[in-house]
């Protein structure tokens, strides 16, 4: 019985931020579902758009400007509310929107999971693509949306189609959903989130300055690389064993992953040196 | 062998430049195509106070809060399998139509400026309060005459009955019936003027499938072209200022014609 407390403890300690994480994204879930279903008013809307607290509205940036391309200027509360949520995660959050709110992430990380724990390694057939690719998405993104007058991201995103198809019913939009997880699972480690996604890139571009990021204290860390095998950008943990420092990538999506399962608490989450 | 290494690498940027030129066109025909592919149909009703359909797709944010506004549950935003861009509201008249709210919560509700209260608004006022439902175009109403059943001379006004601008936005009209000598027909008429597409005509009408069908506008409406002058309205004829008598056609194509029989025996 005491043995059992201890382990359960020692589950969660290892899990602190994943269990945070999934917490805050079904809250927020839970309160645009709730908005839907049963009239609740403090968050009403989706991740696009959503009015807070009856008071406020925040807003997609890079759906903003998507329709910005295609030619049309949103109301001022949504200008305000995008340039909100831009500054929040340029200035705090860095990447944090991809791994504490977006709920594809919880799909795709279900996927990373699945294929570490079934050992899917296949190196010598495993598709090759730059993780860069996802900044020539999103530029792409804002030609064509120009081109087409259509925010053309919008049209197609997973993540719409997934959040969307939670609060308002999905459709067919689940078949896009499981090829995204079936993607992840059998032909690309971290595909979706680590290479294509426009939004991930948007917020890694926008978040490289942020000011919460992982701290790593060389001395402490025993090269046992348990944190190179759960992270989802793994290139950013490229000063890890090497040297102190802090994980200053703007692909970085502050999970906390790594400081989860880091024996040694030799990697933790910290204020930027602002020098 | 300098030389050639840079010759190489100059070669290699350009193949790496042309390559990634290649990527993002491939990506932009096959994304391109796939989006404007899944834009679809332009039958979907939108909500009241929506701007015109191309304008709408680029405006709406996909928030879905005039979806949770409606009281109704009329509006309903597009899965991938409706047949309307991803993530907008639309409405299906014959499941449940617009019901006509007089104070419109989906368009106080929605943050994008893609339903646009000054739609709904006197000219001069463009406040929310002022908003007039009766002004919405959500789409118009065409009746099929083939299978409305009023058509075939049996008495049926349920559509009229169900229009919230009864009288107004369908009338009836009476015909005498000459198949049987002593009854009459009693057709619904509609007045696209003033028709709102708010689809309670559709939802009520008794055929199997509806025999009245709201169009979006610009679906429903043809266009005459801007050589027309109606010179009973006033003003029209304005069109006319600054017009020559100068003829543009060959006057003697006309003479000729018939007696260039050639053209007559063509095919």
């Amino acid at each position: 019985m005491i043995l059992n407390r201890f382990l359960m403890i020692s589950i969660v300690k290892r899990n602190r931020y994943l269990i945070l994480r999934r917490l805050v994204q079904f809250s927020i879930l839970v309160s645009f579902i709730g908005t839907n279903k049963w009239g609740w008013t403090f968050l009403v809307g989706n991740l696009s758009a959503a009015r807070v607290l009856d008071s406020f509205y925040l807003a997609d940036p890079y759906a903003v400007l998507q329709i910005f391309a295609s030619g049309f200027i949103v109301s001022s509360d949504l200008l305000v509310g995008a340039f909100i949520v831009l500054i929040f995660y340029a200035t705090i959050g860095g990447r944090a929107f991809c791994s504490w709110v977006c709920p594809l992430n919880i799909i795709t990380d279900s996927a990373a999971w699945l294929r570490r724990k079934l050992g899917f390694n296949f190196s010598s057939d495993n598709l090759r693509i730059k993780r860069s690719i996802r900044y020539w998405v999103l530029l792409l993104g804002l030609v064509l949306s120009a081109i087409l007058g259509l925010s053309v991201f919008e049209m197609v995103s997973p993540i719409g189609m997934l959040h969307r198809g939670l609060i308002f019913g999905f459709g067919m939009g689940w078949a896009i959903v499981i090829s995204v997880f079936l993607f992840d699972l059998v032909v690309m480690k971290n595909g979706w989130c680590g290479h294509f996604c426009p939004l991930g890139g948007f917020y890694s571009l926008s978040g490289k300055y942020a000011l919460i990021e992982v701290k790593h204290k060389v001395e402490k860390c025993s090269d046992c690389m348990d944190c190179f095998k759960v992270c989802p950008e793994p290139q950013v943990l490229k000063i890890v064993t090497k040297l102190s420092g802090m994980i200053d990538a703007g692909e970085c999506t502050n999970c906390g992953r790594c400081v989860d399962v880091c024996a040694d608490s030799a990697l933790i989450f910290s204020l930027k040196n602002i020098k | 062998m300098n030389k050639e290494g840079q010759d190489n690498s100059r070669r290699d940027a350009l193949k790496t430049m042309f390559r990634g030129a290649g990527l993002m066109g491939l990506g932009g025909m096959v994304w391109g195509g796939m989006a404007d592919g899944l834009k679809a149909s332009e039958l979907s009703l939108r909500p009241p106070g929506a701007l015109k359909e191309k304008d709408f797709v680029k405006a709406c944010i996909r928030c879905g809060s005039c979806v949770e506004a409606c009281p109704y549950d009329s509006l309903v935003l597009a899965t991938p399998d409706d047949n309307t861009a991803i993530g907008t509201p639309y409405f299906e008249a014959r499941k449940i139509p617009c019901y006509m709210c007089t104070d419109v919560p989906c368009v106080e509700e929605c943050p994008s400026g893609a339903l646009d209260a000054a739609l709904l608004s006197p000219k001069d006022e463009n406040l929310a309060e002022s908003m007039d439902i009766n002004k919405a175009r959500m789409g118009i109403a065409v009746v099929d005459q083939n299978n409305c059943i009023a058509f075939w001379g049996i008495q049926c006004d349920a559509c009229y009955r169900a229009c919230p601008l009864i009288g107004e936005a369908i009338t009836l009209d009476f015909r005498r019936n000459e198949r049987t000598g002593k009854h009459a027909y009693i057709e619904p008429v509609v007045n696209r003027e003033i028709c709102t597409g708010c689809g309670m005509c559709e939802h009520a009408c008794v055929t199997e499938e509806p025999s009245i069908i709201i169009l979006p506008v610009e679906v429903a409406s043809g266009k005459v072209g801007a050589h027309y002058v109606k010179s009973w309205e006033n003003k029209n004829d304005n069109k006319l200022n600054g017009a020559t008598e100068k003829v543009n056609s060959d006057a003697s194509a006309a003479e000729d014609y018939l007696n260039d029989s050639e053209s007559l025996f063509d095919d």
